[in-house]
């Protein structure tokens, strides 16, 4: 009998044509996942998404509920719809995980993100950074003579924006701390 | 009332609470309070094992074969480590284990102690949930929500890890009934438009086929009777998952046999042209597929499964019904019976006349000899030996004797079958077999061997040994890693890389420094009377069966084809029979 003769580095090697030529494009979601807040549940659910090879944007957590123990996690993913369908059942899966809301498709939610900003400047890239902060609604929490500190909240989206028109402007350092979401309306 | 104990005297409390008879254990320093209540008391037996990863075997055989939780003992550090194959192969399969592991005491973890290990940071991703206890007040409640846990919806292991202070310090014991009522509660139920929409599909159905697998073992066996009633009621084929084998009796007129990479022709090739696909409590698994894209083309498909996640996790489906496959199948049935419904006979009898077509193809068909013991036909006499046993229960290892059994014996209850499917871990049957035996005294429970995988928790002799378990380790040697030889055959330009089992021992004077009996059968003309003697000894046995080297396993499905793409194995030519796309594939 012959060998299979496949060329080292041969793409005919590759299991990329086994893959769904159609796979749909990805999308972002924000999931809100609320758990029992007990030593460890972190852990659960960031083993969950690296374990199974899915990606984290953003992760914020903390407790919401002191009493009853709820810790709320918001997660910001992106993945094709089957993907993301596969994230919300296996969060659903772990024994101390109460509910997993995904609001991107519960209707628009409001998406909140709290930034820091360093700024260090001179001269007229000093006098522009501090006028684009007051145009954004950012507000100067520590000042040198050669710095800023600023503070906004806003969309992840107006946040980047403000980033980009920071940088040529002498953007040091930049501290976010992930989106925090609720859905709109009542309930 | 309220008691208080100590720790210690809280976990067998709550064992015994939960039922428990039996515990698969190996001691050491950070159990050894809780050993001491194993001692002093007599309705918990304690089975001593020779390895930690032989305990959660065994407990899996116990629990498979019982429907009840396999409860394990082990210590801190190295017991709990050699409990991770265990862990892994049980949260593959679905088996509900609940593990108890010893942990260096509360005020030293952290530090690097004597056999100190991150046990539950270790076994969280292969435990469906663990607890690490650090007050005894809460240890008996834990105890109790890890058994629900693990009982419950899709079962799988859990695990408490229990500091040694805190089995030395006391506290009010907490009974079952006064556990805190854990939030965790699967749904079971149906929705009732998905299962209305199921029947309707029943009743138009052309071309349908039934795949069922291990979510109908878990259900219970009144969901194997549920199974066999619809089968009836439709007259639709049947075909079961190495998982689900018994569900459906092996006898059964509309058994088509196991599908998948090793499954029958008939069965793939019924799944590859069906118009309806209904899935029970079985996972599209890859080694059912294949080639994604050209799985089923034509069906449309329902799925019933306890575990969302199992729903379009890999194939898309049309009826996704989330709930427990006994409480479906009881809806269905009531809604089939109360509407008077009819399948479509004249399709169905088409559909049937192809089917016998396929089955004329006798895909299990092999070369006999008369010099050598093929191992299918070592099976075969196993099984026309064995069948008519009142209470036969079969494990095996994991390769290509796997696969022979799953073809060549016959199931016809659930529960009687112990294979290690997900994560196919060779050194899973011989344990398995001994945790069946504990749980079946009285049962004739057969190990089906490849040499290679059962030496590597060959240690367990000693327990079968101590404990007089006549378990029958009966294995089909073929001096090589049969399995992986056939891969380098089909696949590798038959360059056999370490794939041979060389200074084998003599597995009849193995047997015997052990203390059992030893049978070795090379002769088919011998072989008959040899399974007898096996048989009839009341004791552990290891038959070594020495079959054909080089034989291997068919019908196969090359990985990353489509099911009508399936080697037979008469006259075939093995040569690039997987294409280099599926050689990436496991
Ligand atoms: C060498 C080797 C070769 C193999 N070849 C084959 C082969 O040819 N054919 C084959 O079939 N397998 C084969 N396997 C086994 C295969 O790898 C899988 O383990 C097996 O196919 C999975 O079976 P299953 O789909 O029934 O799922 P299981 O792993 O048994 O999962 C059960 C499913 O049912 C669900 N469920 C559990 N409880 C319930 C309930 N109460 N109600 C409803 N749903 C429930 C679960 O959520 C899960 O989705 C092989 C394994 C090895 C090691
Ligand atoms: C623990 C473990 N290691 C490696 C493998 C890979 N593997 C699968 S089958 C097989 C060979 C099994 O040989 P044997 O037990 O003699 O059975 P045979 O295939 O010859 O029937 C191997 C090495 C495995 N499944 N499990």
């Amino acid at each position: 009998m012959t060998e299979l003769k496949i060329k080292k580095g041969s793409s005919k090697h590759s299991a990329y044509d086994l893959r769904d030529p159609n796979a749909a494009a990805e999308e972002r979601h924000t999931l809100a996942v609320l758990v029992e807040n007990e030593p460890g549940v972190l852990a659960r659910v960031i083993g969950l998404f690296s374990g199974r090879g899915y990606n984290i944007e953003s992760l914020t957590v903390a407790e919401v509920d002191h009493t009853g123990h709820r810790s709320r996690i918001t997660i910001v993913t992106t993945g094709t719809p089957a993907v993301i369908d596969q994230i919300k059942a296996q969060l659903g899966r772990i024994v101390v995980v109460y509910d997993v809301h995904d609001l991107t498709v519960e209707g628009h939610a409001v998406e909140r993100e709290l930034a820091l900003f360093k700024v260090a400047g001179q001269g007229n890239d000093r006098i522009e950074a501090l006028r684009l902060a007051e145009i954004f609604r950012a507000n100067v929490v520590d000042s040198t003579l050669e710095s800023f500190i600023f503070e906004m909240t806003g969309t992840p989206g107006k946040i980047d924006a403000f980033a980009e028109l920071m940088r040529p402007l002498g953007l040091v350092e930049v501290a976010r701390t992930g989106v925090a979401a609720l859905s709109r309306g009542a309930e | 009332m309220k008691r208080q104990m100590t720790g210690a005297k809280m976990v067998v409390q709550a064992l015994k609470d939960q039922g428990v008879d039996t515990v698969f254990g190996y001691p050491g320093g950070a159990v050894l309070p809780i050993y001491d209540e194993i001692f002093l008391q007599n309705d918990i037996r304690h089975i001593l094992v020779r390895h930690e990863q032989g305990a959660v075997h065994a407990a899996e055989g116990y629990a498979r074969s019982t429907g009840k939780p396999g409860v394990v003992l082990v210590t801190s550090g190295p017991g709990a480590t050699n409990a991770v194959t265990g862990l892994t192969d049980a949260l593959m399969d679905s088996i509900p284990l609940v593990v108890l592991t010893g942990q260096v005491p509360t005020f030293m973890i952290g530090t690097d102690g004597f056999q100190e290990a991150d046990t539950v940071g270790i076994t969280r991703p292969c435990t469906k949930h663990n607890w690490l206890v650090k007050d005894t007040a809460r240890l008996a409640d834990t105890i109790h929500q890890a058994f629900h846990v693990a009982k419950s919806g899709r079962p799988g292991p859990v695990l408490v890890d229990i500091p040694k202070d805190v089995q030395f310090a006391t506290a009010y014991y907490v009974a079952p009934a006064q556990a805190k009522t854990s939030h965790y509660q699967p749904r079971l139920k149906g929705d009732q438009d998905a299962i209305k929409a199921l029947v309707e599909m029943i009743e138009s159905a052309e071309r349908p086929v039934f795949y069922t697998g291990g979510g109908v073992i878990n259900s219970g066996p009144a969901a194997s009777q549920l199974l066999r009633e619809l089968v009836e009621a439709t007259g639709f084929p049947i075909t079961s998952t190495l998982m689900g084998l018994g569900a459906y009796p092996a006898s059964g007129k509309n058994w088509l046999g196991m599908l998948g990479m090793h499954g029958l022709y008939e069965a793939n090739l019924a799944m590859h042209g069906c118009d309806l696909m209904i899935n029970i409590g079985a996972r599209f698994d890859d080694r059912i597929t294949g080639r994604l894209q050209d799985f089923s083309p034509n069906s449309r498909k329902a799925h019933i499964d306890i575990d969302p996640s199992s729903i379009n996790k890999v194939i898309h489906v049309d009826v996704p019904i989330i709930g427990d496959v006994g409480h479906v199948l009881e809806d269905v049935l009531r809604l089939w019976k109360a509407g008077g419904r009819k399948t479509n006979a004249a399709a169905l009898s088409k559909w049937w006349a192809r089917i016998e077509e396929w089955r004329k193809v006798d895909c299990l068909k092999y070369r006999p000899d008369q010099k050598t013991i093929k191992p299918q036909y070592a099976l075969q006499r196993l099984e026309a030996l064995t069948k008519d046993h009142p209470s036969r229960y079969i494990c095996t290892e994991v390769g290509q004797h796997q696969m022979w059994a799953a073809q060549y014996l016959g199931f016809d209850d659930p529960n009687r079958w112990m294979t290690s499917g997900g994560l196919g871990t060779m050194g899973y049957g011989f344990p398995a077999s001994i945790g069946v035996q504990v749980a079946h005294p009285d049962a004739l429970v057969i190990n089906v061997a490849g040499e290679a995988s059962w030496l590597m928790n060959m240690q367990e002799m000693g327990t079968a040994v101590q404990y007089r378990l006549p378990v029958k380790q009966f294995i089909l040697n073929n001096e090589r890693l049969g399995m992986v030889r056939q891969w380098q055959e089909l696949l590798h330009g038959e360059r056999y890389s370490h794939s041979w089992s060389e200074s084998l021992p003599d597995f009849v004077k193995l047997a015997e420094a052990f203390g059992a009996k030893g049978i070795l059968c090379k002769d088919p003309a011998d072989l008959d009377d040899a399974i007898m003697e096996m048989l009839e000894y009341d004791g552990p046995v290891i038959f070594d069966c020495l079959v054909e080297k080089h034989e291997n396993c068919f019908p196969m499905i090359p990985s990353g084809e489509p099911h009508n793409k399936m080697i037979l194995g008469e006259n075939v030519d093995t040569k690039n029979a997987i294409k280099s796309g599926g050689a990436v594939l496991v």
